[in-house]
This record gives C-alpha cells, sequence and structure tokens, in this order.
C-alpha cells in the first residue's frame, strides 16, 4: 500500500510537469495551430536563465523573474522573426521552424551556459514529509500547486475576461476574428509569450528536483507533446490530465511491470487510449462545414 | 570533464610533439579524437605541444570521419581516442586497417578483448570495477544485494559485468532495477528496492548527472543501506548535484583522486601528485580523472617513440605493446601482446564520500 502511495506521489510530481509543459502547447496550437516544439527550450530557459542569475548574485525571486522575462522575450521573438515572416506557409513548415528554432536554443544554450547539469535549492524547505510509509518533497508540493494554479488563473481568463475571448474567437477562427476587428497576429504574439512563461515557471518549479541542463527540453517536450495528444490538444484542462495520465503510467509501469519498459508502457497506453478517442480525452472533434 | 561525461561536445586534435634534439626539425603529428576537455591536460608535458583544434559534436559517425581525417590528411604515426566505448568500437577499424596505433579513453572491455593489434586503451574497464566492488562487499558481509543500473551503454555493461561478478563471489542478487538516463526521478524503482527484503547493499551503474538523481532519490526516501558507485560517480560535480545524500557513498576511486592520500613508498604516488598539481595550475580546476586518460594515453604514446626509437607506427605499435612498469596517473602500465589495457583493479581504490570530499578507506 505504501509502496502505490510512493509510485502514485512521483506520478503526479512528474505528471504535473508534463501537464505545464502540455499546457504551454495547448496555448499555442490554440491560437494558431501550430505545434510549438521548442516548448520544451522554454523550460530549459527557465531554469538556467535563474540559475545563472542566482550564480551571479541575484536573488532567486528576482532571478526567477527575469528568467521568465527574458523566456517570454525569446518565445516573442520566435514568433516575430520566425513564425510571422513565414506568414501563410503551411501549418507543417511552421512545425519544422519551431523544431529548427528547438535545435538553435538549444545549440545557443550549450555555448552560453556549458554542457554541465545544475540544480535550484527548493523553494520549499525542509526535509520530506512521511505519508503512510511513503515519502513526499516539498517541492513536489510547491510544483504540483504552482502548476495548477497556472491552469486556474488561465482558466479564469479565458473564460472572463475580453483578451481571453478574442484569443477564443481566433482559435476557432481566425479569419472571422480578424473581420470583427481582433487584432490576430497581436493574439497569437501573446500566447506565445504566455506560453514562454509557463514554460519558463515550469523549468523554475522543477529544477529543484529535477536537474537543469542545456538539453532538458527535448525530452519533457516529447512527453509534453504526448500529454498534449492524450488529453486532447487544445484543452488546458486536457493538457493536465494528460500530463497526470503519463507521469502516473511511467511510474506505475516502472513499480509494478519492469522499469525496463516504463517508457514504452507509458506510449503503448497512450496509443490505446488514442485509438478509443482520436481527439484525445478532452479534445473537441476537428470538423468542416461545407 | 563535465564534457566528457556528458560526452556531447568533442573535438579533434592534431598535436605536432617534438621529442629529443633529434627530432627538433620534424614535428612527430600525433592525432587525437577526443571529448572537448581533454586537452588542457596535455600542457603539462614537458615537451613542446602545438594544438590544432577542431570542435564539433561527436559521434560514432563524425568520429569516423574525423579519423580517416587524421589519417589520411595530417599523416599521423598514432592516435588517441574516442572517449566512449562505442565511438572507439566504430573508428578501431580504420586504424586496424592503416596500420597506425590508436589508445583509447573508453572503458569497454569489448576494445582490447578480443585483442586488436593496433588498439590499446587507458581506463580500468567495467570488469575491474564490477570485481573490486564485489569483493569489497564480500568483505563486508554484504550477501544480497541490489543492482539500479541505467539503460544505456555503460549502465548495461555494468549490469552485466556486475552480475557476472557478484555470482563469482557467490552474492545474490534479489532485485534488478533499471533507469532511463534522461530521467528525472527514479523513486519508483528505489521505493521497490526499499520494500524487498534483506538487501544489505545497492550498487548504483550509470553515466552521467542520472547518478546523482539516484543519489539524492535515495536520500528523500530515507533509504540507509550502504549505496556504491563505480567510477562514473567520481566527481566533484556528482558530489555537488547530490547534496548531503552523497554522504556517505562508497566507490571505487581512480589513483587521481585519492593520490594524495596514497602511502608516499607508493610508486604511483609521485606522478598522480605532480599531475594534478600541474592541471591545477594550468586550469585553475580540480583533476579530472577522464583527463588522465588521455595524459596516460600521451604518456604511453611518447614513451613507446622513446623506446623505438623510431616514428614508424608499426614501432611505436610493437613498444606500446612491451610497455613495463610505466607509472601513470591511472595506475602502472605493463602490456603484452595479450593484454593492451596493462593496469590491473589493485589501482582502484575503495573511496568514501565524507564532508563532500573523498577519504581512502583502509
Amino acid at each position: 500500500m505504501s509502496q502505490l502511495l510512493q509510485f502514485v506521489i512521483s506520478g503526479i510530481t512528474v505528471g504535473v510537469i508534463y501537464g505545464a509543459v502540455a499546457l504551454g502547447f495547448t496555448l499555442i496550437y490554440n491560437a494558431s495551430h501550430v505545434v510549438n516544439f521548442a516548448q520544451g527550450e522554454f523550460v530549459m530557459l527557465g531554469a538556467l536563465l535563474t540559475v545563472f542569475g542566482i550564480a551571479a548574485g541575484i536573488p532567486y525571486p528576482l532571478a526567477a523573474l527575469l528568467a521568465v522575462g527574458g523566456t517570454v522575450l525569446v518565445s516573442v521573438a520566435l514568433f516575430d522573426f520566425a513564425l510571422r515572416p513565414a506568414g501563410n506557409a503551411p501549418i507543417f513548415a511552421l512545425i519544422i521552424i519551431t523544431i529548427g528554432a528547438s535545435i538553435l536554443l538549444r545549440g545557443i544554450a550549450r555555448v552560453a551556459f556549458g554542457t554541465g547539469y545544475f540544480s535550484l535549492p527548493p523553494v520549499a524547505g525542509g526535509g520530506p514529509i512521511a505519508i503512510g510509509g511513503a515519502v513526499l518533497l516539498p517541492q513536489s508540493l510547491v510544483v504540483v500547486f504552482g502548476t495548477v494554479f497556472i491552469v486556474v488563473v488561465l482558466r479564469l481568463l479565458m473564460q472572463n475576461t475580453l483578451l481571453g475571448k478574442a484569443v477564443i474567437a481566433t482559435s476557432s477562427d481566425a479569419m472571422a476574428a480578424n473581420l470583427v476587428g481582433i487584432n490576430v497576429s497581436s493574439i497569437v504574439r501573446l500566447s506565445f509569450a504566455i506560453s514562454g512563461a509557463i514554460g519558463a515557471l515550469a523549468g523554475i518549479l522543477i529544477a529543484p528536483i529535477a536537474l537543469a541542463s542545456h538539453d532538458m527540453g527535448a525530452l519533457l517536450a516529447l512527453k509534453g507533446f504526448a500529454a498534449a495528444m492524450l488529453g486532447g490538444m487544445g484543452s488546458p484542462v486536457g493538457a493536465l490530465v494528460g500530463g497526470l495520465l503519463v507521469g502516473l503510467s511511467e511510474t506505475l509501469s516502472a513499480g509494478y511491470i519492469s522499469s525496463d519498459y516504463k517508457d514504452a508502457t507509458a506510449f503503448i497506453i497512450i496509443l490505446l487510449v488514442l485509438s478509443a478517442f482520436p481527439n484525445g480525452l478532452f479534445g473537441k472533434g476537428g470538423y468542416d462545414r461545407v | 570533464m563535465k564534457n566528457i561525461l556528458i560526452a556531447a561536445a568533442a573535438g579533434v586534435t592534431t598535436l605536432s610533439v617534438l621529442i629529443g634534439p633529434a627530432a627538433a626539425a620534424d614535428p612527430i603529428r600525433i592525432g587525437a579524437v577526443i571529448s572537448k576537455t581533454g586537452p588542457a591536460a596535455f600542457l603539462g608535458e614537458p615537451q613542446q605541444i602545438t594544438l590544432k583544434h577542431y570542435v564539433d559534436k561527436i559521434d560514432a559517425n563524425t568520429s569516423r570521419t574525423f579519423a580517416t581525417r587524421l589519417i589520411e590528411n595530417d599523416a599521423v604515426v598514432a592516435a588517441i581516442g574516442t572517449s566512449t566505448t562505442g565511438g572507439t568500437l566504430a573508428i578501431a577499424p580504420v586504424f586496424e586497417d592503416a596500420k597506425i596505433p590508436l589508445v583509447s579513453l573508453a572503458a569497454g572491455i569489448e576494445i582490447t578483448e578480443p585483442v586488436r593489434s593496433y588498439v590499446f586503451k587507458t581506463p580500468h574497464t567495467d570488469r575491474m570495477v564490477c570485481v573490486r566492488i564485489a569483493a569489497d562487499m564480500k568483505a563486508h558481509g554484504f550477501n544480497s544485494i541490489a543492482l539500479v543500473t541505467g539503460t544505456d551503454g555503460v549502465g548495461k555493461s555494468m549490469r552485466k559485468e556486475c552480475t557476472d561478478a557478484a555470482a563469482a563471489k557467490s552474492i545474490t542478487i534479489v532485485a534488478n532495477e533499471s533507469f532511463n538516463p534522461k530521467d528525472v526521478d527514479m523513486t519508483p524503482q528505489l521505493t521497490k528496492i526499499k520494500n524487498t527484503k534483506g538487501v544489505d547493499a545497492v550498487f548504483v551503474g550509470g553515466f552521467g548527472q542520472s547518478l546523482s538523481v539516484v543519489t539524492r532519490n535515495y536520500g528523500q526516501l530515507g533509504l540507509t543501506i550502504p549505496q556504491y558507485h563505480a567510477h562514473g560517480s567520481a566527481s566533484k560535480t556528482y558530489i555537488e548535484l547530490a547534496g548531503p545524500a552523497s554522504e556517505g557513498v562508497r566507490l571505487t576511486g581512480p589513483l587521481l583522486i585519492v593520490a594524495d592520500q596514497l602511502r608516499d613508498n607508493d610508486p604511483l604516488k609521485p606522478a598522480a601528485v605532480e599531475y594534478a598539481k600541474t592541471y591545477r595550475e594550468l586550469t585553475g580546476k580540480d583533476v579530472s580523472t577522464f583527463g588522465g586518460y588521455s595524459y596516460d594515453a600521451l604518456l604511453l604514446i611518447v614513451d613507446a617513440i622513446k623506446r623505438a626509437g623510431s616514428t614508424k607506427p608499426s614501432a611505436i605499435r610493437d613498444a606500446l605493446e612491451k610497455t613495463k612498469n610505466l607509472p601513470g596517473v591511472t595506475g602502472m602500465f605493463n602490456m603484452t601482446p595479450e593484454d593492451h589495457l596493462g593496469i590491473n583493479e589493485n589501482s582502484l581504490y575503495m573511496v568514501n564520500i565524507k564532508n563532500g570530499d573523498w577519504v581512502l578507506a583502509q
């Protein structure tokens, strides 16, 4: 029993991180239908900029804030200098651009930060908390509540503000949104900025648990993308639920089946779920009106 | 050292080594396909060394390209590299065909077993590490152990060799877990070990930062079973990243990290202490075991050239095979036609991590 509890605790901690990455995918997808594969690099930037900010003598909260700001700038630059000039290129071309951007950012990070691994001090101090034979790190609680907070705030913003409604309108039909006076381009830029911020925050939250390095983004992007697909591309709640499912299936299969096939088991579960729900668990079916 | 651990960045280096006045007019060219941090280590050599340095990302394909470039364009008489077993196995045939001696910096036992006539290596093999650890476990009365190994090449090789070494010492493996080296959390695997009855000790084998994640999670779960690591964890980075959880970890330490704790009459002490001092003066950093491998590789080649009195690749090869009692910074080298590594597990020391530093176990 304590074993199961430990697996669930680990699964949830890893899962919400995947969820946060998936959320970044979702936002940009909603606004522009582009799957932004540089999302993992935003996470890396958030974590490493904070690490180096602290190393340069900046206090933790300020360093974190600057890291989020820096990542937002990179994210907006990605939109303005790489994606917007490509204009009406097919979605596939735009996705390839984001893959290129991800490789570029990783390369720059390798030169700027080196190939080492770094750790951040946990926000919540203190030793592990024992619950029924399992242990929980205070930082895990910070990760979980931090991510849930982000999702809730985002959902409230989307549903209750004019800006949020503009994002929803752009996502459902960019041309119609344009016709009613919404500046589509700024809405897409805004969603890039928010995605960058969320990615950076996720990086800052997990760096004390996992380690930060220039190439940490690739694996997170893969898992986050799987989570977004599982939850239904475009649904913020789906992103979080998808992340949790991926995280839990990983730890439970590592625990009860074999750690050798951990990743494989997780992806097989995703394939099975997607064959039953092709649009993901929370996704809306895509259709075209003729 | 971080670079080598991660094996992401690498370079090709051509060295022109001037040995003695006779050769002064015409530099001897030695090539190297190595991970990026190696070159600084060579600077301590008394010989006049010039470096030509191309930096590039290395994998099996690129190392093969670099190897061919060294042989055909740079006309080297001997070469050093690569830092990984996979990379070495990829370039070994190139050097075998060209009949140019190659000294590898990778641990894999496949490099020198079976013996290739032109391929040598400097680091201890995984088998030696496992034999050393199994003997230490037996001496402490640990008869049932758990293995936690990475799913990468190093981890798999460690798992195989340590399973054999444990069996040879009639140690039972009661739990066998693995982890993906990129994973951020190894708690599930360690929880299983925690709930397995009768585990006397845990052996962790793998590569890079994943080892420190294992140790961190180990501490977080409150596990107190003795933890053994291989020399992949013999770096200050490991101690920093693993934090207080690394306290008490027992590992096979290479000569370099414990050199100043050795007895003064130890024949290996002077060279290792001297190298550590020079390295620190030149780079301002602590020595890395991995830099030591490349230092030893160059030392072996230079020694062979001197004894051969010739720079013909075949003469260098023959002399390399006859290396006797050469104190390197990894161990005492004694090559034979059957043994192209030349060091044994005697130069692996059991070390405990105490107060963030290594202490030689008595």
